[in-house]
């Protein structure tokens, strides 16, 4: 009974999943229109397209392998005879099983990145009484060694170790992937000309890069540690899920309201697009940020008043998060909602719809099968562009301290907890660049492939090209 | 044409070839030779895609980035432009070498007033000021007809209308005195009474400035009467090069007798024979209120359909002819009760149509159905041939199964000389003239019993136009169907139409059988219509002469 586990699903974690069956279905709605499929070949014929799609893919794994939540059985206490099962009160996620005892191996305050002693000068008592002013040992780092001066030497062999572990990873995946491709021409008789190779190359170095850093994050702090000693590299891939979540999710909450709103305000025009419009130019004429931040304390009272329904903290934190997303996402839909009612007030303009009222084809009809298809690259375009636009919003706004929860790992707490410790002499450098390079890394990739979705949807540059 | 004694060069274009830059097989334009004379105007005729643009544009050197000139030279006098470093070659653009545009308000900068449009070119290429560059902006207006010029010079170009706007365009052009302009369908978006005065402007111009003309064009109404040598490009050459009267006379390649025969003709006229009433309208009003202020109180109404009556009899073409913005789309519109008419009566069958729910019109829709003028907006791009065929079949023929529907589509697209796999296809697949088979299939769908066609023709390819008038011609001669044709091009009209109602500003001002009208006409403006159409039979040309000889 050792390895009995409780699921634990956090409003957060439905989402995802509601997500990624989104995610499904739209690739095999695919199936259906050709040329949604061509477009999204485009997309994927350059190299960019396919390296940055890989990246984000592996963020959007691991955010999912965060999302999977259990709480562990408690081992019962000697000598106590009960029937009852008690869990443990943190939510571990199957992430967390994967980087090991990343995350549990605390210290009592900054390291260095792969340093063998604590950043801080304290009092050590000697073996003979005593009191030296000195940098203490860490407990949890290069343990196995047999004398310090072993370390350099070391890390490079662990290094190795480590990144070979997560190259034998991905050339087993590649291979599969290779037998998959190979099946398909053979089915088809049509030679893929996707450049796979790009594909490959980046999932190499991804995982390279993972496996070394769990391997080597299990033995030393890679990447330090921050004030209260946690893993700084652990907590920055624990906030890869609250980054991609908030991307993701706040934009899906948005989009509904706006393509509803935006729809009918150009289609059916007179009051409804009256109302629509004096309800965005409201909306936009508060300032955002002071909305988001009375709506998050707001919250927060209402948590703090209502603990009945939140078992453990994390339950709380994750509240809180998917508030935020909610206040975000209702903020931010006036964008797409014009731009929306823009373009329907043009297609319903155009001889299709005529011809379609000609046939005395219904409103609803209209909308779902004129309208709303000939919208779906703006929505597209929309949602990738806002995607990198909110993990920078969620970073602002932790940062101004309006944001997430300080107890749930996130890149924009790290980096206002940087704000001190940039201030020191010397400087403790390693917490914001943790936080810092990935956000980076995610963004720049997003950013990148919304170019490309945009080059690849948007009919106007779509008509420069075909003029060309 | 021999009547240019100095017929010196003053642009040759010798050997061009522009080729795909990722595709350096696909030739755009393959060893196109000619030569612009002064004082003459050569037309560039072809159909589009035959590369007649992108010629112009591999002169000035502007051709989009996906084009490459790999061959060829352009001799302007003694310098060869494809040498000239791109400074020296921007000096030369409108100084030397000047371009007006078909769409002369897209071409124009909507927030300058159009004075300060044409100091521009003038500040650039000469050292006029103050008053003095004022003056010459004045005279440049008063030369290309601008009426009230001094007051006009300081208006915006949306105050202008679309002739007025190309007249200005033109004036642009000749600010700097240019040696060869470039007139890139400079009447196509015009209305016929329009085009005729800008393309003698044009040719007036040729003259007392001693310019070099390029003209292009695909049609062969305007070649006949303004150019004096013709050239036939196709397919990215130029496959016949001659005089335009010899031209006229004794076309050589196959292809320009099709681009010469597709003009109609017109001494044939239809009758018919019967009393079927399917349409009746009586004094038919579509007023459209205009709203201002703040509380968007109606101020008055714009008449665009002001009264109007027609019949239109079982398998009868009813032509209803008139220039753009006289209400001829809103009637077709307020007949299918897309729009709300504001009075009048409109019977079919002896019914009144007018005024009925969407619902309670439902059953009707069966029996009236449109053609709209362009096919690449009256499909959605995100459907298929099939799926865009059967929806008014699936709304309006409830009684049918899927397989009944797939049988009629299949059927249909036969019926209009497409295949029947094509209904797997999306519209972008097809060139215009096949989307407006589609479009002509999906309107026969439920069988409808009238369908009104809005400039069905005009906007596809003189030789496709052809095809699709006969497709129509023989639907009606097989369906018996009626047509309610809305055009602005007189010339199809004999070949068509039985009755023919000339249309302006929202009144009908004549109404009657296609030969009467057009032979004998009785209203003044029926007459300026129709002294507008372009002709090839030679007439109009020697009036041209004419005029140039008094201008």
């Amino acid at each position: 009974m050792d390895l009995a586990i409780k699921p634990v699903l956090l409003g957060t974690d439905l989402l995802v999943y509601l997500l990624i069956a989104m995610i499904v279905m739209f690739l095999l709605s695919l199936k259906k229109n050709p040329q949604n499929r061509d477009r999204w070949r485009q997309v994927f014929s350059t190299r960019t397209g396919m390296v940055t799609f890989v990246i984000i893919l592996s963020y959007i794994s691991i955010a999912l392998l965060d999302s999977l939540h259990f709480r562990k059985q408690m081992e019962p206490v000697a000598g106590q005879e009960t029937t009852e099962v008690y869990y443990s009160n943190t939510i571990n996620s199957v992430l967390d099983v994967m980087l090991g005892e990343m995350g549990e191996n605390t210290e009592r305050t900054y390291s260095a990145p792969l340093s063998l002693k604590s950043w801080v000068n304290e009092n050590v008592i000697a073996e003979d009484g005593s009191i030296t002013r000195a940098q203490p040992a860490l407990v949890h780092a290069g343990q196995h060694l047999e004398s310090p001066d072993d370390k350099v030497a070391d890390i490079i062999w662990q290094s190795l170790v480590g990144a070979a572990k997560g190259l034998a990873l991905a050339a087993v995946l590649i291979v599969l992937h290779k037998q998959m491709i190979a099946r398909g021409e053979r089915a088809t008789g049509i030679r893929s000309t996707l450049p796979w190779r790009s594909a490959w190359i980046t999932l190499a170095i991804v995982l390279g890069l993972l496996g070394l850093l769990i391997h080597l994050g299990n033995l030393y702090h890679v990447l330090g540690t921050d004030q209260a000693g946690n893993d700084t590299l652990y907590d920055s891939l624990k906030g890869i899920r609250t980054a991609v979540l908030i991307g993701t999710l706040t934009t899906l909450i948005a989009m509904p309201i706006a393509i509803v709103f935006g729809i009918s305000a150009g289609y059916f025009k007179g009051w409804v697009d009256d109302v629509v419009q004096y309800i965005y130019t409201t909306l936009s004429s508060i300032p955002g940020l002071l909305l988001i931040a009375a709506s998050v304390l707001m919250f927060q009272v209402w948590i703090d008043n209502n603990p009945q329904f939140f078992e453990v903290a994390l339950e709380k934190a994750d509240a809180k998060f998917l508030a935020l997303c909610f206040i975000l996402g209702i903020t931010s839909w006036a964008t797409l909602c014009r731009l929306l009612r823009a373009e329907t007030l043009k297609i319903s303009q155009l001889d299709y719809v005529e011809a379609a009222h000609a046939f005395g084809i219904g409103h609803a009809q209209i909308l779902k099968r004129h309208i709303l298809p000939n919208l779906s690259h703006i929505i597209m375009i929309t949602f990738v562009l806002d995607f990198s636009g909110m993990v920078l919003a969620e970073a602002v706004l932790s940062y101004i301290g309006v944001g997430i929860d300080p107890t749930m790992a996130s890149w924009g707490n790290m980096i206002n907890l940087a704000r001190a410790e940039l201030a020191r002499e010397p400087m403790v450098w390693w917490n914001l660049s943790g936080a810092f390079f990935l956000m980076f890394t995610l963004v720049l990739s997003a950013n990148l492939f919304s170019d490309l979705v945009r080059d690849a949807f948007d009919p106007k540059t779509r008509v420069e090209a075909a003029k060309a | 044409m021999s009547q240019n004694m100095n017929n010196q060069t003053a642009l040759t274009v010798s050997g061009l070839e522009v080729v795909l830059h990722d595709k350096p097989d696909t030739k755009i334009l393959d060893n196109i030779n000619f030569e612009l004379r002064k004082g003459e105007v050569f037309a560039l005729v072809g159909e589009s895609g035959s590369g007649k643009s992108m010629t112009s544009m591999s002169i000035m050197r502007l051709l989009p980035d996906a084009l490459k000139i790999t061959k060829g030279k352009v001799m302007l006098g003694e310098t060869n432009l494809f040498r000239l470093p791109e400074m020296e070659m921007s000096t030369i653009r409108g100084s030397k070498v000047a371009m007006i545009f078909q769409d002369a308000l897209t071409s124009l900068n909507p927030v300058q007033k159009i004075s300060d449009q044409i100091a521009e070119t003038l500040k650039i290429h000469t050292d006029l000021k103050g008053q003095a560059l004022r003056d010459r902006t004045r005279s440049l207006l008063e030369e290309v007809g601008i009426p009230e010029a001094d007051k006009r010079m300081d208006w915006y170009p949306h105050q202008m209308s679309g002739g007025q706007q190309q007249r200005v365009m033109i004036a642009m052009a000749l600010a700097c005195e240019p040696d060869v302009l470039l007139a890139d369908e400079p009447t196509t978006a015009l209305d016929v009474t329009i085009q005729k005065q800008v393309l003698e402007l044009i040719k007036s111009l040729t003259i007392s400035h001693n310019l070099a003309v390029l003209l292009i064009t695909h049609d062969m109404g305007v070649v006949r009467q303004t150019a004096h040598r013709v050239g036939v490009m196709y397919k990215g050459e130029i496959i016949e090069e001659n005089d335009c009267d010899a031209f006229f006379k004794n076309p050589q390649e196959e292809y320009s007798r099709r681009l010469i025969n597709s003009l109609p003709d017109t001494t044939e006229f239809r009758d018919l024979s019967t009393e079927d009433n399917v349409l009746e309208v009586k004094d038919l009003q579509v007023h459209f209120p205009v709203r201002k202020g703040i509380l968007q109180r109606i101020q008055g109404y714009t008449k665009a359909v002001d009264g109007i009556s027609f019949t239109i009899r079982k398998g009868e073409t009813l032509a209803l002819v008139g220039e753009s913005g006289c209400g001829k789309s809103t009637t077709g519109r307020a007949l299918l009760n897309l729009i709300e008419p504001t009075g009048g009566e409109v019977s079919f069958h002896g019914d009144r149509i007018d005024g009925l729910s969407r619902k309670d019109m439902l059953p009707l829709r069966r029996k009236i159905q449109v053609i709209f003028q362009n096919p690449y907006s009256s499909m959605n791009p995100r459907m298929t041939v099939g799926d865009i065929i059967e929806e008014g079949m699936e709304r309006l023929r409830p009684d049918m199964s899927a397989e009944q529907r797939e049988q009629k589509i299949i059927e249909l697209l036969t019926r209009v000389h497409l295949e029947p796999d094509h209904r797997f296809r999306y519209p972008h697949e097809f060139s215009g003239g096949q989307r407006q088979r589609i479009a002509i299939a999906r309107a026969l769908a439920v069988e409808p019993e009238l369908i009104i066609c809005d400039e069905p023709t005009s906007a596809l390819d003189v030789s496709v136009r052809a095809d699709v008038m006969d497709l129509l011609l023989e639907l009606q001669r097989d369906l018996q169907v009626s047509y309610l044709f809305i055009t602005h091009d007189l010339s199809i009209i004999p070949h068509l139409a039985h009755q023919v109602a000339v249309m302006n500003g929202g009144k009908i001002v004549e109404y009657g059988n296609t030969e009467d009208v057009l032979n004998n006409p009785q209203n003044e403006y029926t007459r300026t219509l129709l002294a507008a159409v372009p002709k090839v039979d030679g007439s109009s040309e020697t009036a041209g002469e004419a005029q140039l000889a008094t201008a």
